[in-house]
């Protein structure tokens, strides 16, 4: 069995820490070997994000090597083309659709990749692009802090595991009174993935 | 059962597991998860600790005292509690003692990348790494058995990707009488009191251990010799081990649990068995001198980088280009993503109290600053670009008086925060008194080490584990070390700031000022978003000099000067209010006022 390589990239606050943490105790509970492997910038708030996740019958590094992910999950847009280099030609990208600048770019000293840029350099990228409306999802949910559940979602529909499965490490990872709230995110994600852009 | 931990997760499982009684630690990525997860266990006495030293006697004490102890720190922390480290390597234990340094290859969130293997040798104490979080928590157990087997302190390695990364691990039983209380001190004072006299007799003791040891350690289970194709051996531990694992699966290995003293017949054996021998390791050549100095040949740093972390890619290539891989091997990254992308630096947050500090020292141009440990190394970045040294915790007090000695014609601050100055800073501060300085010292006083992830400190009234302390008074302490100059303003009045600084620098003599206001993640929150009025901004753009987050370039832009106006983000400005006071049209206000 070739081992599944996932990357999660955001920026901190977004919620990519628990995705990586769901992904991979879902990948337990389906029986796969798993590592996973947090990189956080030095900020507290607001520093770019990166998780690595792998699901495999033996894995043994924490990291997925260059140019070998095949799900990249990108929490926003920038951060989703920083890691593009890494996918595999034949591998999947879901991207967030969602722009947060840095304060280089606020500030008028650098700018942010315009939209052309942003989908000419997604068409070539990979085989299989999903153009997520994440924040859109969660916020009408009621609660923009589910963007990273509603993520997941889509990526699950994408996945052989059982939607059972993600909802009952779900309900072991959120907090207990969001937990209804956080499942429908879920299903959100997975429906709108499911039912196509 | 089995769950999924992180290193740091299943350091502090196997501190309980094992029966760790007594755990401290002083906070340092990426090691600070380790006592925070301690905390959560009710048989274990947990504490942050002042400093790295305190941590460590504190650690010796309680094994002294026949308990189970467990004390970890950042690879450099290692350095300051170096000199009680020492000493316990003679004195022995009662109580298994490990001591866990948890390094940073790569230096994701430190100033150096020492490798703390050196440290076992330095000691002649044996050393432990684990590969896995499975073997972390193991790991704790068995250098807890050897600490107390062969009586003597244990080192415990671990590095950022072992730490930060998780994978499953088997959950046991606590192993520990947590109901018998403690007995009085077994008194022993030729072993336990370090004077030369006894001391010398205590020398050769660690020497004979040592070479013991090193005997037997080719029978330790956790040094384990796999045997696959001969044409290649691989001596590899810690994560290093994994990657190669994945590289050459088909390879013989000596997997290192133990990676000091090292096991020489196990690596004679793996030698003599395989045409070629890599040694790999991330950062020094700690095995392989040692490897080369048994008289065997093999080949390792002329192969692999010694500087930042050996991830599969890096092997890889190394590999290929030594022609120990074929070329075509190596993947790497493609060509897809468009060139220049703006980079996301760390920032101080919105509402951070360093920022006026920083706003006010850029504008001192003529001003050098000291820096020290802690979120307000951002001061050293743009827009600030105001702090010109740092180093090490506490460091920014001795060298501003470094300064002052020297006589450099230059106005001068040293710039430390609440849990540094606890840390390391009031020596130095006693010394500019003590030695006549006139250095000017600014404490930032944040109420939290926040750099780490907000943990306590003297200066905060809560003990990791919950329980009330009591709050040490930063200015008291100040004034008792015979600063008279003591000036103590809000975080939030930048023209307070400004003026105290102004006035602290003129003093003839020592002086102070803190610099008071908490972390907006331990503070009461967000007062409501400001906004700037696009009609009386002219964009003169003194309020992108905060480096604030929130603080924007507008679309719109003035007519008569063509410079774009400032906008405020209302998702992420929390109302500190410090862009409002310096804005020299008055066009930033609470967004409620403007209604």
């Amino acid at each position: 069995m070739e081992t599944i390589n996932f990357l999660i990239t955001g920026v901190g606050g977004q919620g990519t820490v628990l995705a990586s943490h769901v992904m991979a105790a879902v990948g337990l509970a389906a029986g796969y070997d798993v590592k996973k492997s947090d990189i956080l910038g030095l900020a507290v708030r607001g520093g770019a994000v990166v998780g690595h996740v792998r699901w495999g019958e033996r894995v043994h590094s924490p990291i997925v090597p260059e140019g070998r992910v095949d799900y990249l999950v990108a929490f926003e847009i920038l951060e989703g083309l920083r890691w593009l280099n890494q996918v595999r030609p034949e591998g999947t990208i879901l991207i967030n659709q969602q722009e947060i600048h840095p304060v280089t770019v606020g500030s008028g000293t650098a700018t942010y990749p315009d939209r052309g840029t942003v989908d000419r350099t997604l068409q070539v990228a990979a085989e299989k692009v999903h153009r997520i409306p994440g924040l859109n999802i969660a916020q009408e949910l009621g609660n923009a802090r589910v963007l990273n559940v509603v993520l997941l979602g889509a990526l699950s529909a994408l996945l052989s595991v059982k939607p059972e499965t993600w909802e009952s490490v779900l309900k072991e990872r959120v907090p207990s009174h969001f937990v209804d709230l956080n499942l429908q995110a879920f299903h959100k994600g997975r429906e709108w993935l499911q039912e196509g852009e | 059962m089995r769950v999924l931990l992180s290193g740091n997760e299943a350091i502090a499982r196997g501190a309980y597991e094992y029966g760790v009684k007594v755990a401290t630690g002083y906070p340092g990525t990426p090691s600070s998860e380790i006592l925070e997860n301690v905390a959560k266990y009710e048989e274990i006495y947990s504490e942050w600790s002042v400093n790295e030293k305190v941590a460590m006697d504190v650690a010796i004490g309680a094994a002294y005292a026949g308990q189970r102890a467990m004390v970890t720190m950042k690879q450099v922390g290692m350095n300051v509690a170096a000199d009680s480290f020492f000493y316990t390597v003679y004195t022995g234990v009662r109580g298994g003692l490990l001591i866990v340094t948890a390094d940073d290859p790569g230096m994701f969130s430190s100033q150096n990348e020492q490798d703390n293997r050196h440290y076992a040798r330095f000691a002649k104490i044996p050393m432990l790494e684990p590969s896995d979080s499975q073997e972390a928590k193991d790991f704790v157990g068995i250098g807890l058995d050897l600490s107390e087997e062969w009586d003597t302190s244990v080192l415990f390695r671990t590095v950022m990707r072992i730490s930060h990364s998780a994978s499953p691990v088997e959950l046991g039983e606590r192993e520990a009488d947590d109901t018998t209380p403690t007995p009085p001190l077994e008194r022993n004072p030729h072993r336990l009191v370090c004077t030369c006299l006894w001391a010398r007799e205590r020398h050769p003791v660690v020497e004979a251990r040592l070479k013991k040891m090193a005997e037997i350690a080719s029978e330790f289970p956790f040094n384990r010799l796999e045997w696959g194709d001969r044409g290649l051996g691989i001596v590899a531990s810690g994560p290093v081990y994994h990657y190669a694992r994945e590289i050459w699966p088909e390879a013989s290995f000596l997997k290192l649990g133990m990676t000091y003293p090292l096991p020489t017949a196990l690596i004679q054996e793996l030698a003599d068995g395989v045409e070629e021998l890599l040694v790999i390791e991330e950062l020094d050549p700690f095995l392989e001198e040692q490897i080369k100095a048994m008289g065997i040949a093999c080949r390792g740093k002329d192969v692999f980088p010694a500087c930042g972390e050996l991830t599969t890619s890096v092997i890889e290539r190394s590999a290929a280009e030594a022609g120990i891989l074929p070329k075509e091997t190596v993947k790497g990254g493609r060509q897809v993503a468009p060139p220049d992308l703006p980079g996301r630096s760390p920032v101080l947050c919105p509402g951070c109290p360093h920022r006026s500090t920083f706003y006010v020292l850029s504008k001192m141009k003529d001003v050098v600053v000291a820096g020290d440990i802690g979120c307000y190394n951002l001061g050293a970045l743009p827009p600030f670009d105001a702090t010109d040294t740092m180093g090490a915790m506490g460091a920014s007090v001795g060298v501003a008086h470094g300064f002052d000695v020297a006589g450099i014609p230059d106005r001068f601050v040293a710039v430390i925060g609440d849990s540094t100055f606890f840390h390391a800073g009031i020596p130095p501060l006693l010394n500019i008194v003590h030695n006549r300085g006139k250095s000017t010292v600014v404490i930032l006083d944040n109420h939290t080490t926040a750099m780490t992830g907000h943990q306590d400190h003297p200066g905060v009234p809560v003990m990791l584990g919950g329980q009330p302390a009591p709050k040490v008074d930063i200015e008291a302490i100040v004034r008792a070390s015979g600063v008279t100059d003591v000036h103590n303003v809000s975080a939030f009045d930048v023209r307070g700031v400004e003026k105290a600084f102004k006035e602290a620098l003129a003093f003839d003599g020592p002086s102070v000022v803190i610099v008071d206001g908490p972390c907006f993640f331990v503070g009461p929150g967000s007062t409501g978003a400001y906004e700037a009025d696009s009609d009386l901004c002219n964009g003169c753009g003194l309020c992108f000099r905060l480096g604030c987050p929130a603080i924007v370039h507008s679309e719109e832009l003035d007519a008569k000067t063509g410079r774009a106006k400032a906008r405020i983000d209302p998702v992420l400005c929390v109302g500190c209010d410090m862009c409002a006071q310096i804005c020299p049209r008055q066009a930033i206000r609470p967004t409620e006022s403007m209604e």
